[in-house]
C-alpha cells in the first residue's frame, strides 16, 4: 500500500504542470482501472485513439522504469509483502468503482492506444521483476495480453514519454501493486509519501485482523479481475473499477499528496475519502467501538449471549502421520449475533490454534485482570498413543476426551462478554485458514518453562508482602487458595469413583458371561432360559454401568479438571492485580525518594538542581496517580470477574448436577425395566 | 423333602422353624444361637453350638451305622470353618469363604448354616439321625470327639482322585451325571466368584461414594451470596452421592443375601454330589478289583471270594439306587432352591431400583427449583 501511494505522489507532482497530469492523475487512479482497460484496450484500441497518455507512457515506461526497475526489483518483492494491506481495497471496493469509472470513462478512451503502447516495454520488464514475487496469474495474465499491443504501439508513443512518465510510473504500480518505485520516488516528493505510509499505517492498525491474511485477499481479488478483463470495452470499464478496487489506495494516497493538483485530485479526494473513512469506520465499531458499547448490554444479559452461541467441536480427524500428525477438529459455530458474517460457520482447528488462541488472549486480557478460561492442556503421552497406536480405545477415550474439553473451553470462552468482542475469537471461529500457532510448546503440559514461571511467581509472591486492603480480597484469595484444594481431593475421589465403576462393568461383564455358559450346560430347561435371560439382563446393566461410568467422568471429573484449571486463572487475575499493586507502591516509594532529595537539594540550597527534582517528582506524581488509578482499575476487574466466575461456577456444576441426576433417574428406570421383564422368567422355572 | 415319616427317631422339632437367630464372636471361636420349635407343642427350644458342634454333626451323618446305602447320600454340605481372627486379612478370609465371609457379623455365614441345618433336617434319611435332634435340642454340647473320618476323610480323597475319577463307569446314566457335575461344579464355582467380585466392587463404590460425598461438605463456605449458592449445590450434590451411595450398598447386600448365597450353596451342593459320585465309582472299583480277583482265585478260595463278590455287588447296587433317588431329589431341590433366589433376587433388585429411581427423581425435582429461587 505504502508504496504504491509514494508511487502515485510522482505523477502528481509532474502532472500539476500541463493539463495532462489530471488525465494522468485520472488515468492513476483509472490506472488500476486503466490496467485491466489496458488488457481490455486491445479490442477497443481503435475506438479509444487518444494519444496525449500514450505518448507519455511510452518513454516514462523506459526510462524510469528500466532504471526503477533494475534498481528496484530485490525492494519490490519486499514492499510488496507488506503491500497486501488490501484490506483498504475491499473497503474502497463499493465506492472506489463508481469513482473511477467515472473518472476512467473519460480519459479511457484517450489512454488505451498509449498505454498499450507504452506498456509493451513496461510491461516486459515489469513482468520479469515484479511478477515473480506478485505471484498473481490474473496480474500475469492480464501483463501478456497488454504486451503485444503495446509493442505496436511503443514507436508512436515515445515521444509524449515525458508526460506520460507518470502514466507509465503508475501503470506499472498499478498493475503490479507493487512499490518499487517508491525508492526512485521518492526523492521528489518527500512529503507526500510520507503522509501515505501515515495514513496507511493507520489503516493497518485499525483492521488488525486483514494485516494476517493480506495474501488471502489479494488473490481472491486477483482471481476475479481476470475473468472480467477480457470482456468488452462496456465491461471494461467496470473491470476497471475492480482494478481500480486495488488501486483506490493507491488514488487514496495520490489524494492526499497531490494537493496542488487540480481539480480531479478534489474530485478523486471527495469520491476516495469517504470510501476510505466508510470502511474504517465499520472495521473499527466491530473490533474497538462495538466491545466497549456492548459491554453494559452483555454483562446484563450475560446468558441470553452464551445462548445466541452455539459452538460445538466435533469431527477429530488425525492428519498426517508419524511424529508430525496432529489432530484437526471441525469448528462449529451457530449464532444469532451481528457480530459475525453468517448464522453458521465452520472452520477446522488443530489443537495448538486453541493454545494459540488462549496464548494471544493471555497476553492481551489477563494483565487486565480478566479471567481467560484455560484451554485443556498438551498431552505428550496421549497424543504420542493416538499417533502411534492406530485404533486402540484409550486413544480413542483420549480423543474424545479432549476433543469434549475444547468445546468446553471455547464456550466458556465466547460465554465471557469481554473475550467475545476480541477479534482473534472471530478470527479464530470464522477465519479459513490461521496462521499456524507458534511457541505453544512452552505452553504444553507441565513442561520445564510452565514450571519456571510457577517457581518465578512463586518466588515473586513471597517477596511482594502486600498488606491488603481490601478484606474483600484477602478473604477472596484465601478461598480461591481453599477451594483449588478441595477441588483437587474431589477430583481423585471421582477419579476412583470412576474407575471403580468401570471395574464394576467390567465384572458385571465377566459375571454375565459365566452365568451364561452355567446357563448353557444347565440341564433342566426353564432354569437354563432363566439363566440366559439373566446373562442378557446382566450384560444389559454392564452397559449401564459403562454408561455410568462415562456420565462421572464427563459430568464430574472433566468438570473438575476444568475448574481446577480455571481457579488456577483466577489466582493469575490476584496475582495480576498485585502486580499493579507492587507497581504503584513502587512508583510511591520512588517518588517519596525524590521528594526526600529534592529536600536535600533545598536544604544544601542548589536552586540549580532544584528544577530537575521538581520535574522528576511531578513526573513520579503523575506516575503514581497513573498506577494508583491502574490497581484500582485492574481491582475492580478482578472483583467483577471473580463474581462473575463464582456465579458461572454454581451454575456450572447445577447444570451439571441436574445432568447427572437426569442420567442416573434414566438408568434407574432403564434398571426396572430388565428386572421387570425377567421377574416372570424367573418365576417361571418349574 | 418328605418331612421324616418313618416311625424311628423321629425329629422332635419342626423343620421350618430352625432358624440360627445370633452370633456372638469370642476370640476365635464363633458361637451360634440355634433356635427351633417342638413339634407336639409350641415351646421354643434354643441351643449354642460352636463351628465344631457342626462338624460333629456332619460326621456323625458320615459314619452312622448301619444304614444301607449311605454312600449314595449326598450330604449337605457344611460350610468350611471360619476363621474370625485370621480373617482380619479379608482377601484370604475371601478365598476361604468366598460369600460366606462378607457381610455384617457373620450374618452370611450363619445363613448359609441355617441353610444346612435345615437342609439335614428335610433330608428323608439323614433326619433320622440321633445325632441331629440331640444337635438341635441338647442343651449341652454334644461330644467333642471327632468322629473318624474314613473314607470321607477329605485328603484322602484328593490323593485318589485323581486316579479314580476318570474311571469309564458301568452305568451310562452315572457316567453322563459325573460328567455334567464336574462342569457344572466348576461353572457355578465360577459365577459365584464373579458374582462375589461384582458385589465387593459395589461395595468399594459404595465407599467411594461415601468419601465423595463426605469431601463435598468441604466446599461449604458461607461468606457470600455466590459462595452460598456454590455451597448449596454441593450440599445437594453429597446427598445425592449419598444416595447412589446407599443404592449400591443395597444393590451389592441384595446381590449377597440372594444370589450370592444361592450360588455359593450351589457350587457346595455340587461339590457334595461330586463327592458322592466319587465314593459310588470307589465302590465301583472295589468291586471291579474282587471280580478279577474272583476270577483269578483257585478253587477252594473261589466260594468265599463269590460270596465277598456277591456282598460287595450288592453293597454296589445298593449304593446306585439311592445314589439315583439322591440325584434325582437333589435336581428337583436344587432347581427350586435356585429358582427361590433368582426370584428374591429379582424382586430384590426391582424394589431398590424402584426406590432410588423415586429418590433420585424427588432429588431432580429439588434440583431444578434450588436454584431459580
Amino acid at each position: 500500500m505504502a508504496a504504491s501511494s509514494e508511487r502515485s505522489p510522482p505523477p502528481f507532482p509532474d502532472s500539476e504542470e500541463p493539463e495532462l497530469l489530471e488525465d494522468s492523475d485520472e488515468g492513476a487512479d483509472a490506472f488500476t482501472g486503466t490496467s485491466i482497460s489496458e488488457m481490455d484496450s486491445p479490442s477497443p484500441d481503435s475506438t479509444r485513439p487518444p494519444k496525449d497518455i500514450f505518448n507519455e507512457p511510452l518513454e516514462d515506461i523506459f526510462s524510469d522504469p528500466l532504471s526503477n526497475i533494475n534498481s528496484e526489483p530485490q525492494k519490490k518483492v519486499d514492499t510488496k509483502i507488506p503491500s497486501p494491506s488490501s484490506d483498504e481495497v475491499v473497503d474502497l471496493f463499493s465506492d472506489p468503482l463508481d469513482d473511477d469509472s467515472e473518472v476512467i470513462s473519460s480519459p479511457e478512451v484517450q489512454n488505451p492506444m498509449p498505454d498499450l503502447l507504452n506498456e509493451p516495454v513496461q510491461a516486459p520488464k515489469s513482468d520479469v521483476l515484479g511478477e515473480p514475487p506478485v505471484h498473481k496469474n490474473a496480474a500475469r495474465q492480464q501483463y501478456i495480453f497488454e504486451d503485444p499491443p503495446k509493442g505496436s504501439s511503443k514507436s508512436s508513443s515515445v515521444k509524449k514519454a515525458a508526460s506520460a512518465e507518470l502514466f507509465g510510473d503508475e501503470d506499472e504500480e498499478d498493475l503490479f501493486k507493487e512499490l518499487p518505485k517508491v525508492v526512485t520516488k521518492k526523492p521528489q516528493p518527500l512529503g507526500p509519501p510520507v503522509d501515505v505510509f501515515t495514513e496507511v499505517k493507520s489503516d493497518v492498525k485499525v483492521k488488525p485482523q486483514v494485516k494476517d491474511d493480506p495474501t488471502d485477499l489479494f488473490t481472491e481479488e486477483a482471481l476475479t479481475a481476470p475473468a472480467p478483463k477480457p470482456s468488452a470495452s462496456s465491461s471494461s470499464s467496470r473491470t476497471n473499477g475492480v482494478h481500480s478496487e486495488e488501486h483506490d489506495l493507491f488514488s487514496e494516497a495520490t489524494v492526499e499528496l497531490s494537493l496542488d493538483s487540480p481539480r480531479n485530485d478534489r474530485k478523486k479526494k471527495d469520491a476516495v475519502k469517504p470510501s476510505v473513512s466508510a470502511p474504517v469506520a465499520p472495521v473499527a465499531s466491530s473490533s474497538s467501538k462495538a466491545p466497549s458499547k456492548t459491554l453494559e448490554e452483555l454483562e446484563e444479559e450475560e446468558s441470553e449471549d452464551t445462548f445466541d452461541l452455539n459452538i460445538s467441536v466435533t469431527n477429530p480427524e488425525k492428519v498426517g502421520d508419524g511424529m508430525n500428525a496432529y489432530m484437526a477438529y471441525k469448528v462449529s459455530t451457530q449464532t444469532s449475533l451481528t457480530m459475525f458474517r453468517s448464522k453458521m460457520f465452520t472452520v477446522r482447528r488443530r489443537f495448538s490454534d486453541f493454545l494459540g488462541l488462549y496464548e494471544k488472549l493471555s497476553e492481551k486480557h489477563s494483565q487486565n485482570g480478566y479471567i481467560v478460561p484455560p484451554p485443556p492442556e498438551k498431552s505428550i503421552l496421549g497424543m504420542t498413543k493416538v499417533k502411534v497406536g492406530k485404533e486402540d480405545p484409550s486413544s480413542a477415550e483420549f480423543v474424545e476426551r479432549r476433543r469434549a474439553a475444547l468445546e468446553r473451553y471455547l464456550q466458556r470462552v465466547v460465554s465471557h462478554p469481554s473475550l467475545l468482542q476480541d477479534p482473534d475469537v472471530r478470527e479464530f471461529l470464522e477465519k479459513e485458514e490461521l496462521p499456524r500457532a507458534v511457541s505453544t510448546q512452552a505452553l504444553s503440559g507441565a513442561g520445564f518453562l510452565k514450571m519456571l514461571n510457577k517457581a518465578t511467581d512463586a518466588v515473586s509472591k513471597m517477596t511482594i508482602k502486600m498488606n491488603e486492603q481490601d478484606v474483600w480480597f484477602d478473604e477472596k484469595i484465601q478461598d480461591v487458595e481453599n477451594e483449588e484444594q478441595h477441588m483437587r481431593k474431589l477430583h481423585i475421589m471421582v477419579e476412583s469413583l470412576v474407575n471403580h465403576r468401570k471395574e464394576l462393568s467390567g465384572n458385571t461383564a465377566v459375571f454375565a458371561k459365566s452365568v451364561a455358559m452355567l446357563g448353557s450346560s444347565e440341564d433342566n430347561t426353564a432354569l437354563s432360559r432363566a439363566l440366559s435371560q439373566l446373562a442378557e439382563v446382566e450384560d444389559r446393566i454392564e452397559q449401564i454401568h459403562q454408561e455410568k461410568a462415562a456420565n462421572d467422568f464427563f459430568t464430574f471429573s472433566e468438570l473438575l479438571a476444568d475448574y481446577i484449571r480455571l481457579l488456577g486463572a483466577v489466582k493469575g487475575c490476584f496475582d495480576q492485580r498485585m502486580k499493579a499493586w507492587q507497581r504503584w507502591q513502587d512508583a510511591e516509594n520512588m517518588l517519596q525518594k525524590k521528594r526526600e532529595a529534592e529536600a536535600k537539594l533545598l536544604w544544601a540550597n542548589k536552586p540549580d538542581k532544584l528544577q530537575q527534582a521538581k520535574d522528576e517528582i511531578a513526573e513520579w506524581e503523575a506516575k503514581v496517580t497513573q498506577y494508583e488509578r491502574e490497581f484500582e482499575r485492574i481491582s475492580a476487574t478482578v472483583r467483577k470477574e471473580v463474581i462473575r466466575f463464582d456465579k458461572e461456577k454454581a451454575r456450572d456444576f447445577k447444570r451439571q448436577i441436574i445432568k447427572y441426576l437426569e442420567s442416573l433417574l434414566n438408568s434407574q428406570q432403564q434398571l426396572i425395566k430388565y428386572w421387570e421383564a425377567f421377574l416372570p422368567e424367573a418365576k417361571a422355572i418349574a | 423333602m418328605t418331612e421324616g415319616s418313618s416311625a424311628e427317631a423321629e425329629l422332635s422339632v419342626r423343620v421350618s422353624s430352625i432358624r440360627i437367630t445370633d452370633v456372638t464372636q469370642d476370640g476365635d471361636v464363633l458361637t451360634f444361637a440355634i433356635a427351633s420349635q417342638k413339634l407336639n407343642s409350641s415351646a421354643g427350644v434354643c441351643v449354642f453350638r460352636t463351628y465344631e458342634d457342626f462338624d460333629w454333626l456332619q460326621q456323625s451323618l458320615f459314619s452312622q451305622e448301619n444304614l444301607p446305602g449311605l454312600h449314595g447320600i449326598i450330604f449337605p454340605p457344611l460350610p468350611s470353618k471360619a476363621l474370625p481372627s485370621q480373617s482380619n486379612t479379608q482377601t484370604k478370609a475371601l478365598k476361604q469363604l468366598g460369600f460366606l465371609a462378607l457381610g455384617q457379623a457373620w450374618q452370611s455365614y450363619s445363613k448359609a448354616l441355617e441353610f444346612y441345618l435345615q437342609q439335614v433336617a428335610t433330608h428323608p434319611t439323614l433326619c433320622k439321625c440321633n445325632a441331629l435332634d440331640s444337635f438341635l435340642i441338647n442343651s449341652e454340647s454334644p461330644g467333642r470327639q471327632r468322629g473318624r473320618k474314613g473314607i470321607f476323610n477329605r485328603l484322602s480323597q484328593a490323593v485318589e482322585e485323581m486316579r479314580k475319577e476318570s474311571h469309564k463307569d458301568v452305568d451310562n446314566f452315572f457316567q453322563n451325571e459325573r460328567i455334567k457335575n464336574t462342569n457344572l461344579a466348576a461353572l457355578s464355582k465360577v459365577a459365584t466368584e464373579k458374582l462375589l467380585d461384582v458385589v465387593m466392587t459395589e461395595q468399594k463404590l459404595a465407599l467411594a461414594c461415601g468419601h465423595f460425598s463426605t469431601s463435598l461438605h468441604l466446599c461449604v463456605n458461607q461468606d457470600d451470596a455466590a459462595a452460598v449458592a456454590f455451597s448449596k449445590v454441593c450440599l445437594k450434590l453429597s446427598d445425592i452421592i449419598e444416595a447412589v451411595k446407599r443404592n449400591f450398598e443395597k444393590a451389592g447386600s441384595s446381590n449377597l443375601s440372594t444370589l450370592g448365597l444361592g450360588l455359593d450353596l450351589e457350587s457346595r451342593y455340587q461339590e457334595a454330589e461330586k463327592e458322592m459320585l466319587f465314593r459310588r465309582t470307589c465302590k465301583l472299583i472295589e468291586l471291579e478289583t474282587v471280580k478279577k480277583s474272583t476270577e483269578k482265585a483257585k478253587a477252594n478260595k473261589r466260594e468265599v471270594m463269590e460270596a465277598f463278590q456277591k456282598a460287595v455287588e450288592k453293597e454296589f447296587s445298593l449304593i446306585s439306587s439311592v445314589a439315583k433317588q439322591e440325584i434325582e431329589r437333589f435336581h428337583s431341590s436344587r432347581v427350586n432352591v435356585l429358582k427361590n433366589f433368582l426370584i428374591g433376587w429379582c424382586e430384590q433388585q426391582l424394589n431398590t431400583a424402584k426406590e432410588f429411581a423415586e429418590l433420585y427423581s424427588q432429588h431432580l425435582e429439588a434440583c431444578r427449583n434450588m436454584y431459580t429461587e
